[in-house]
């Protein structure tokens, strides 16, 4: 039997500075020059130089997949994980090489892709599955069982956009679930939900694999699902394929690779998050200026670079610590108590201090965002892997596991002022 | 496991690598996606009408407003000259060769940018969403055509008017006015979506786009009012010849040669192709620019 999947020589090249649009000027320029160059003799053709905008997000990679098997696909955010999940979803071509699927394939990069607020939970199946490549006769079979899955049959009728968070969530994912491709493809949406219905997500996905022999490709950063649902997994560092390897070697590897990030970081040229273009204002760089880096219980002190193409009002500067499995575990927003800041155009450094960062000691994904409100200007995600060590007054780091550590104030209060 | 239902790519091998064929149609994906375009036409009936009080009679009281509105200012006010048609049966009429157009390049013309959180979390072939916009637009189209069919029995038994002629075998032909309003629709609307995914700002002007272009093709003035000598320029305008086709097989009243009919016909099918190539053009990496 064939692999079930193909993958030979993948690369995939985005080109900076195209994130976001060209502007007609831009374009009408360029016209005008072409125009204006047509008369002449050809210019000596430069030699194609690598553009230091060219930014390859995967890198020749090659693997293949067994019908059957559970393949998880792990690296650290900017590996490539999401880019070769998008290339196999057909979202977007890969630049060279070929992937060969022999099967239908169901990608799930996110749940409810394609609801519709005004349409009922049952219109909503219908539509949704439609979406994920299902027919309507396959959608009416599954339907009572999608309905009993998501536990919503008492609102099936219901606007979907009077469920709750919860409901919404869970309903999207039932749709999902019941999709039977031959190739399922899931990329960390089970980070949503409760704890229950994560459990019950993840039995559903071992019940695909081993029940109905299906393939599934499962990126997450959480390791103690992927070691649960996989026996082999890909793994990525920038771009390229370290290998594929049964699942405790891999997570090994990965752990190994994951090293923490310098201290002075770079951003320029990070890919944006949220939305953002990072046009009016952008980080350039982010340095954490305290002395022993960051330690529990100590000072907290990064200075960040911007570049602003006017002066904004009113701006914020905000900070988040994520664990390495994708949950966030401190915010630090600068205006969350009201007080903003104003940004001169041109270059400026901003510093921000925490006189006692909280958090346990160990590795923390970081973002920053630049904005206004809720408006943001510039935001990268995950950019930094930094470790917290212990503080140097710290005697109880062992004590507990967990994200932040705050020490209250206790007041003995005498029994005699609370009568039984 | 599925027994009854054939999934889309049972035993198909899909491959994917960088596009070297510069004009392909993915008909096979197309056919296999067809429930989606049923659901994305119920979708969008159900949806529209869902949170208005009046629900689907809408439909109705749309182009009843625009003709009475016509009917006032064009011929109360401005007297224009209907060529002898009752001045409502007329707007109507004309809006029958002209509101599905409007309507189609209206919703297909943002297809790309205005999906793009769709595009970018899942696939189906790009075209499927203009495709049913082009497909849910006949309901109000169906409708405008019971508003005006009211009107033309009303006009032709009750009324003695020397131009209006009875229903003939002409009617029969309409169908294929309204698939050419959908190719020449489709075509700009999809033109429309790949410059509007580049250049974001065209999205505005896209409302002016139509109402220029309606006043630029005989819809509340009859094609007669032109000078013979400049009738072939307002000819180069494709919906021209489509409305004034509409007016002759629906009342008996407009000019149309065939040959002007013809290079309407070529000028759209011209239209629809360059739309589809640069459409499925931008929609391969579309994705990788929001």
């Amino acid at each position: 039997m064939p692999p079930i999947i193909e993958i030979s020589g993948v690369s995939k090249k985005y080109r900076l500075g195209q994130i976001g649009m060209t502007s007609l000027r831009e374009d009408v320029e360029r016209l005008g020059r072409w125009v204006g160059s047509l008369g002449r003799p050809a210019a000596p053709a430069a030699p194609a130089a690598p553009d230091s905008r060219d930014f390859w997000a995967l890198r020749d990679v090659s693997f293949s997949v067994e019908p059957g098997e559970v393949l998880g696909i792990i690296g650290r955010n900017g590996a490539g994980k999401s880019t070769l999940l998008k290339i196999l979803s057909r979202i977007t071509e890969p630049t060279t090489g070929e992937i060969r699927l022999r099967g239908r394939v169901g990608s799930l990069l996110e749940v409810g892709t394609g609801f519709h607020p005004e349409l009922s939970g049952r219109d909503n199946i219908f539509l949704n599955g439609a979406i994920l490549g299902m027919t309507n006769s396959e959608i009416s079979r599954k339907f009572d069982e999608i309905v009993a899955f998501a536990e919503v049959d008492k609102f099936i009728d219901t606007p979907v956009k009077r469920y709750s968070s919860g409901m919404y969530v869970r309903l999207a994912f039932a749709i999902a679930a019941h999709l039977e491709p031959e190739i399922l493809i899931v990329d960390e949406v089970l980070a949503v939900g409760d704890a229950q219905f994560q459990r019950k997500c993840i039995g559903r996905m071992q019940e695909i694999s081993h029940g109905h022999g299906r393939t599934i490709l499962f990126v997450s950063h959480a390791m103690p699902t992927i070691r649960r649902l996989c026996r082999k997994c890909a793994v990525l560092e920038g771009g390229r394929l370290l290998g594929v390897y049964p699942v405790d070697e891999a997570i090994e590897l990965y752990n190994r690779h994951i090293g923490p990030s310098g201290l002075d970081i770079e951003v320029t040229t990070r890919q944006r998050d949220w939305g953002t273009d990072g046009r009016t204002a952008r980080i350039h760089r982010v340095r954490v200026v305290s002395e022993h880096g960051l330690r529990f219980n100590e000072t907290f002190t990064v200075e960040v670079e911007i570049e602003s193409s006017e002066t904004i009002d009113e701006a914020m500067l905000g900070f988040a610590f994520n664990t390495i499995e994708g949950q966030r575990i401190l915010t630090l927003d600068s205006d969350s108590e009201g007080h903003t800041f104003t940004i001169p155009p041109g270059r400026s450094t901003l510093q921000l201090t925490l006189p006692r960062l909280p958090l346990h000691p160990g590795r923390y994904y970081c973002s920053t965002v630049l904005g206004r409100g809720k408006h943001l200007f510039d935001a990268i995600d995950g950019y930094a892997l930094w470790e917290v060590h212990t503080g140097r007054n710290d005697w109880e780091s062992d004590r507990g596991y967990g994200g932040c550590r705050l020490s209250p104030t206790i007041a003995v209060v005498p029994s005699a002022a609370c009568p039984l | 496991m599925s027994t009854s239902a054939q999934p889309p790519f049972t035993n198909r091998e899909v491959v994917i690598q960088p596009s070297t064929e510069w004009f392909t149609i993915d008909w096979r994906g197309l056919l296999a996606y067809r429930d989606l375009i049923r659901q994305l036409v119920l979708r969008d009936f159900t949806a529209k009408y869902k949170q208005t009080i009046l629900g689907p009679a809408w439909f109705f009281i749309n182009p009843l407003i625009t003709t009475v509105m016509f009917t006032l200012v064009f011929t109360k006010v401005l007297n224009v000259p209907t060529d002898g048609v009752p001045p409502m049966l007329f707007y109507l009429c004309g809006m029958l060769g002209w509101s599905y157009f409007a309507a189609v390049l209206g919703a297909t013309g943002n297809s790309l940018a205005g999906n793009a959180n769709l595009f970018s979390k899942v696939y189906f072939p790009r075209l499927i969403p203009p495709l049913a916009l082009t497909i849910s637009s006949l309901l109000s189209l169906a409708i405008q055509f019971l508003t005006f069919l009211a009107f033309f029995v009303h006009i032709y038994w009750f009324t003695a008017n020397p131009v209006v002629q009875g229903p003939g075998w002409r009617w029969l032909l309409y169908p294929l006015i309204v698939v050419h309003m959908a190719t020449l629709a489709l075509g700009v609307g999809l033109i429309l979506s790949t410059l509007t995914a580049k250049y974001r700002d065209l999205g505005h002007i896209q409302g002016f786009l139509v109402q220029i272009w309606m006043y630029a093709t005989p819809v509340i003035y009859p094609l007669s009012r032109i000078p013979g000598k400049w009738q072939w320029v307002a000819h180069l305008n494709p919906m021209t010849a489509i409305v004034e086709s509409t007016r002759l097989l629906l009342l008996g009243a407009g000019t149309v040669e065939p040959k002007q009919y013809l290079l309407s016909v070529l000028l759209s099918v011209g239209v629809l192709l360059v739309g589809l190539f640069s459409y499925q053009r931008a929609a391969r990496t579309f994705v990788d620019t929001v």
